[in-house]
């Protein structure tokens, strides 16, 4: 090996050497340009501030109790938490959405197919921050007053202080309802992996999908039953100039949920027509050929297939929702990077309340990559 | 066929079928198209007269709300609060029009956006037409540009100075829009070539780039160089709200568009590079000559579609507070006799989003009809 310049192993190390060489200086140099900064302005660097009082009070807390008493790190879990709910609540319902109105743009009606085209046609060309305001005024400028509240269907209310609905009270035995659910979808996932298994080895395959729904619905049931059936239901009512009881949405998680919901079932919807689409019409002969009946040819055929191209965009959606639930901070719902906004403006902070809002949601977006990957290694064609 | 259902078809092949089938049921007569499109089945008929009977209910009120209740041209609010909830209040958007589309530009020099926005948008266009693909391009933009400069800034041949902060509304969504493109092209294919290199160190730079930009929010890198760019330069030099924001803007562009390049070079056959080798083209050869021309190609309908999320992207610049085209409309809600018009305010807003992206989604659209059918053409 000559150590010339038309060695290429020799300049492929110089150019990388160069390259790492000037990524360093230039972050050295901003660091150390950001230390004097601080320095001059007399900002302390690190994370004490942390345990400091947050002393400002926040609209909505999911899941747990907070008042301007408590510490920032407090005020930042609260904001997660609120960046969780809203993330996963428009997750489901975006899915659930947009995959209806993907299978309604392949309806053989035509006005159908049409509406659907439409609503996904209108809704990807417009920003979802405009969308997200127009949501949010609709709400606060257009729906009367609590005293004069719609009512859609009983109970359920909606106002300009948010949309009200009843929940069953309280009751001792939700919780151990809660527990058995989750027992149950325990249970219901190892039974899947030994179906598979004896399926594999013995090839008779028991009624899965029978079976799973019994170990999930039944448990929670009989938890219902034993705990005395409670069937109390605790609906909102007007008291003074708003709602109590029942649980509601406020006007800023209403339109944010609803928003993403709307924005994010329309690329949905495009995901599921396209993997729909994608799976050739000979798929079915053949499954039909070899003598599968309609469920499962359906199940073991064409929804794997259809799965295999729609899974990976889809989750790349979900990560989208999830980001996309940041724009919270212009209607003035408590998420994340709301909540570091405000952390921000009152300790100086700058650094750290951005370095925790990247870090959390690299956390999330690196989690979502890494089940894609695992998942597409497990759903990769293995050609043999 | 329609109509016909064939034994043990599952109910998605029914689906799929119909819609390859939909375009043949344009030559039938009105009576059949109905039948075979609207009323084919119980069901089918069932779902039209539902949606029907929804139209039917909604779209009238909408009609009567949107257009002949609708207050058009009023010169206070009062005769949109008379008007307020059975019609709909353009007038607002006909009073703002100056503000929304300018922004607190001087009001007797609004002539000076109109023309570089329309210049802008001109350009835009020429450069969408294929037969306009040619080298002087880059002379034209280049010059558009400066006129576009000199008519923003002003300062020479007689037109007053008008500092950038005091620029707004559509020209500054359409400036964002072109400069973060202009800018992140070139850096995107710089990060998707070292991307695909195989040297380590510039890969991991490249990938670590990418990755970190696109796992997190935009708002973030707004909030990001909102703040933190002032304390990345030495004490005593300063850069102003709308550079910082472009900087944010452009590397957000470059990551999401090298991704976008990286696909369209992973799309060029192995026997390409190949085969470039063998002639003994050099890296940088290969790559100009032959891999690009190529990979850029395969990546022109998807670019378009990420400057269109690109497009939609600016308007959170409203967030760190930069008077683009929403914020502008945002701005003018608050004066105390126009609050209360939002709903009206924001469907003006996706008309306008709506009509730009609409057209640049179309044009991709046509544009990647056109290079498949010129591919195929070129293997005959």
């Amino acid at each position: 090996m000559k150590a010339s310049v038309g060695n290429p192993r020799l300049r492929a190390l110089v150019y990388q050497a160069a390259a790492l060489a000037v990524a360093l200086i230039v972050a050295g140099y901003l660091v150390s340009n950001t230390l004097a900064n601080l320095a001059e302005r007399s900002i302390a660097t690190g994370f004490g501030f942390l345990g400091r009082e947050a002393g400002f009070s926040i609209g909505e807390t999911t899941f747990m109790s907070y008042s301007a008493a408590d510490t920032y790190l407090k005020a930042l879990a609260v904001g997660v938490a609120n960046t969780f709910r809203v993330a996963l609540i428009g997750i489901v319902a975006a899915t659930v959405l947009g995959t209806l109105i993907g299978l309604a743009r392949l309806s053989r009606n035509w006005l159908l197919a049409k509406l659907a085209g439409g609503y996904v046609e209108f809704i990807r060309n417009v920003p979802l921050l405009v969308q997200l305001f127009f949501w949010y005024v609709l709400i606060t400028e257009n729906l009367p007053l609590p005293r004069a509240a719609l009512e859609p269907l009983p109970g359920v209310y909606l106002t300009n202080r948010g949309i009200f609905f009843p929940v069953p009270a309280a009751h001792p035995a939700h919780v151990w309802m809660f527990a058995a659910l989750i027992a149950g979808i325990v249970a219901a996932f190892l039974f899947t992996r030994w179906a598979a298994r004896r399926r594999a080895l013995a090839g008779s395959r028991p009624p899965v999908l029978e079976i799973v729904l019994a170990l999930v619905l039944v448990p929670p049931a009989l938890v219902y039953l034993a705990g005395g059936t409670p069937t109390e239901i605790d609906f909102p009512r007007l008291s003074g100039f708003n709602f109590a009881g029942g649980t509601a949405f406020t006007p800023e998680f209403a339109a944010l949920a609803g928003g993403l919901v709307v924005y994010t079932a329309a690329f949905i919807a495009e995901i599921v027509r396209a993997g729909i689409l994608a799976i050739p019409y000979g798929q079915f002969e053949a499954a039909y050929a070899l003598g599968l009946r309609r469920r499962l040819a359906m199940r073991l055929v064409v929804l794997p297939q259809a799965l295999r191209v729609i899974v990976p965009p889809l989750t790349s959606q979900y990560l989208n929702l999830t980001k996309n639930s940041s724009l919270a901070v212009a209607i003035g719902y408590p998420d994340l990077v709301s909540i570091a906004n405000t952390t921000m403006n009152q300790t100086g902070q700058a650094v750290e309340g951005i370095a925790i809002i990247m870090a959390v949601y690299l956390a999330i977006s690196l989690s979502i990559s890494a089940f894609m990957n695992w998942y597409n290694a497990r759903m990769a064609l293995k050609e043999r | 066929m329609t109509g016909i259902r064939k034994w043990g078809q599952p109910p998605i092949l029914q689906i799929s079928a119909s819609f390859r089938r939909q375009r043949g049921n344009w030559g039938l007569t009105p009576f059949s198209w109905l039948r075979a499109n609207l009323f084919s089945s119980w069901l089918n008929a069932l779902t039209t007269l539902l949606l029907g009977y929804l139209l039917w209910r909604m779209v009238p009120p909408l009609i009567d709300w949107a257009f002949l209740d609708a207050v058009w041209t009023a010169p206070d609010s009062k005769a949109c609060r008379a008007a307020s909830g059975k019609g709909a209040c353009w007038a607002f958007v006909a009073e703002k029009h100056r503000f929304i589309l300018f922004g607190t530009y001087p009001y007797e020099q609004h002539w000076r956006p109109a023309l570089a926005s329309l210049l802008l948008i001109a350009l835009w266009a020429v450069s969408a037409l294929r037969v306009c693909w040619k080298w002087w391009l880059i002379p034209a933009w280049t010059a558009g540009l400066a006129v576009i400069g000199i008519l923003m800034w002003g300062g020479i041949f007689g037109l007053a100075y008008v500092e950038n902060e005091r620029w707004g509304g559509l020209i500054l969504t359409l400036l964002l829009t072109t400069f973060g493109i202009a800018f992140a092209f070139p850096l995107s294919i710089v990060l998707a070539l070292a991307r695909r290199s195989r040297m380590p160190v510039l890969q991991g730079l490249a990938v670590g780039f990418i990755e970190l930009v696109r796992g997190v929010p935009l708002i973030s890198l707004l909030f990001m160089a909102s703040v933190m760019l002032p304390l990345f330069l030495p004490s005593g030099v300063s850069i102003d709200k709308l550079l910082r924001a472009q900087i944010a803007l452009i590397l957000f562009a470059a990551a999401y568009l090298a991704e976008v390049v990286r696909g369209g070079l992973q799309a060029i056959p192995a026997g390409q590079y190949e085969a470039a080798d063998a002639l003994g083209l050099s890296y940088w050869k290969k790559t100009l000559l032959v891999i690009l021309p190529q990979a850029l190609r395969i990546a022109i309908p998807p670019l378009v579609n990420s400057f269109i999320a690109f497009f939609k992207d600016t308007s959170l610049v409203l967030i760190i507070g930069l008077f683009d085209l929403l914020s502008t409309i945002k701005v003018a809600l608050t004066e105390p006799a126009w609050t209360g018009f939002g709903v009206e305010a924001y469907l003006f807003a996706s008309i306008v989003y709506f009509v730009f992206c609409h057209a640049m989604s179309r044009y991709s659209q046509n544009l990647e009809r056109e290079l498949a059918r010129a591919e195929e053409g070129r293997r005959r």
